[in-house]
C-alpha cells in the first residue's frame, strides 16, 4: 500500500524550530519566518549544539550577512508567489524594495552574486514550481492555475512552463502520473 | 547543503565527450569538482564503495558498453542510499521516447549533447544553475524535470 501526502511547509518548519529551540532552553521570540531573536545571551557552544540539532532537518543558521539578505529575498518571493492575498498586480521590484526596505538595484546585484541567477528568473522558477504542485497534488487545470497565479493567459503560463522546464505541462503531468503508477505495482 | 561547491560525475565511454565535458566545467562560475568514468560498471563500482563521496549531480550517457545508462539509472533508483542524487541523461539521442522513458524511470534532466563547445558550455551552465537553486532553496526534487 502507498500513501500520498500533502504538507504545510510553514507549519512544519515552525514546529520543528520551536521544539529545537525549547530543547536547547533558549528564550526566544520568533520575529518573522526564518528569523528568531534570542532574548538571552548564549555561548558559542550552545549555538553549535543547536546547529547540530537542526542540521538533520535541513535547517541551517546563516551567519554571512549577504546570505541573510538573499534568504530574506527568497522568503519574500515565496510569500509573494504562494500567498494569494499578495497576488495583486504589483511589480516584483516594487514589492521586494518595499518589503525589505532596500534599493532594488542593490537587492538585484546581491542576489545574482550569491545565487548565480537573477531575481526575475528565481520568481519564474518559483511560480513554475508552484504550478507543478497545483497540477499534480491539487489537480487544478492549467486555466485555474493561470488565474490563481495572475498570468495574463493560459498560453503565457504554458509557454513559460515549457521555456523553464523544456517540457509541456501535460507531459509533466503524464510523467509524474506514470512514476506513481510504476511504484504502485 | 552548506558546502560551496558541487560534486559532478559523468559516465561516458567516449573519450572526447569526457574531455569536452570536463573542459566546459572549468569555465563555470559555480565551483565544482568533476569526476569521469569510462563506463557504467566503473561508475557503479565507485558509487557503491562506502568510502567515496557521492556526487550531487550525475550525468549518464545512454549508450555505453557493458552497462548502459538506463541500467545504471534503474540500479541507482532502487537503492535508497542514492536518493539525493540528481540524475542527468547526457545522450546523442533526442527521441521523445527516450526522454519520457528516462524521466519516468526517475531521471531529473535530459540533455541532448550539443555539437559545438559554446552550446555545450551554455547548456551545462543552465543545468548547474537550475540544479543549484534546487540544492540551495530546498525545492522538491521529485518535481525537478528539465529537458535541454
Amino acid at each position: 500500500m502507498k500513501l500520498f501526502l500533502k504538507f504545510d511547509f510553514t507549519k512544519i518548519c515552525n514546529t520543528i524550530l520551536q521544539e529545537k529551540l525549547n530543547a536547547c532552553n533558549f528564550k526566544f521570540q520568533q520575529t518573522a519566518f526564518g528569523e528568531v531573536e534570542l532574548l538571552e545571551k548564549v555561548t558559542r557552544e550552545q549555538l553549535d549544539a543547536f546547529n547540530s540539532s537542526i542540521e538533520d532537518y535541513g535547517i541551517y543558521v546563516i551567519e554571512d550577512a549577504k546570505k541573510i539578505m538573499v534568504q530574506k529575498i527568497k522568503d519574500a518571493i515565496t510569500d509573494m508567489v504562494f500567498n494569494e492575498q499578495n497576488n495583486i498586480n504589483v511589480n516584483t521590484s516594487v514589492f521586494l524594495a518595499e518589503k525589505l526596505d532596500q534599493n532594488y538595484n542593490y537587492l538585484s546585484n546581491l542576489f545574482s552574486e550569491i545565487t548565480y541567477t537573477s531575481i526575475e528568473n528565481y520568481v519564474i522558477l518559483q511560480k513554475i514550481e508552484y504550478t507543478k504542485i497545483l497540477l499534480t497534488k491539487e489537480e487544478l487545470s492549467l486555466t485555474e492555475i493561470a488565474y490563481k497565479l495572475n498570468y495574463s493567459s493560459v498560453a503565457h503560463l504554458s509557454k513559460q512552463f515549457k521555456n523553464t522546464t523544456g517540457i509541456t505541462p501535460s507531459a509533466f503531468q503524464r510523467i509524474i502520473a506514470k512514476r506513481k503508477g510504476n511504484s504502485i505495482e | 547543503m552548506n558546502k560551496e561547491y558541487i560534486n559532478i560525475a559523468l559516465a561516458d565511454d567516449d573519450e572526447d565527450d569526457r574531455f569536452f565535458f570536463t573542459e566546459a566545467f572549468e569555465e563555470l562560475k559555480i565551483k565544482n569538482k568533476v569526476t569521469t568514468f569510462k563506463d557504467g560498471i566503473d561508475l557503479m563500482l565507485h558509487l557503491e564503495q562506502e568510502s567515496n563521496v557521492l556526487p550531487d549531480l550525475l550525468f549518464l550517457d545512454l549508450n555505453m558498453p557493458k552497462k548502459s545508462g538506463i541500467e545504471c539509472l534503474k540500479e541507482i533508483k532502487l537503492n535508497t542510499k542514492f536518493k539525493d542524487l540528481i540524475i542527468a541523461i547526457y545522450s546523442t539521442s533526442s527521441s521523445e521516447e527516450d526522454v519520457e522513458k528516462t524521466f519516468v524511470l526517475g531521471a531529473n534532466i535530459y540533455i541532448t549533447k550539443p555539437n559545438d563547445f559554446e552550446k555545450l558550455k551554455k547548456v551545462l551552465s543552465e543545468v548547474v544553475t537550475t540544479n543549484w537553486q534546487y540544492h540551495t532553496s530546498g525545492l522538491n526534487k521529485e518535481n525537478f524535470l528539465l529537458r535541454l
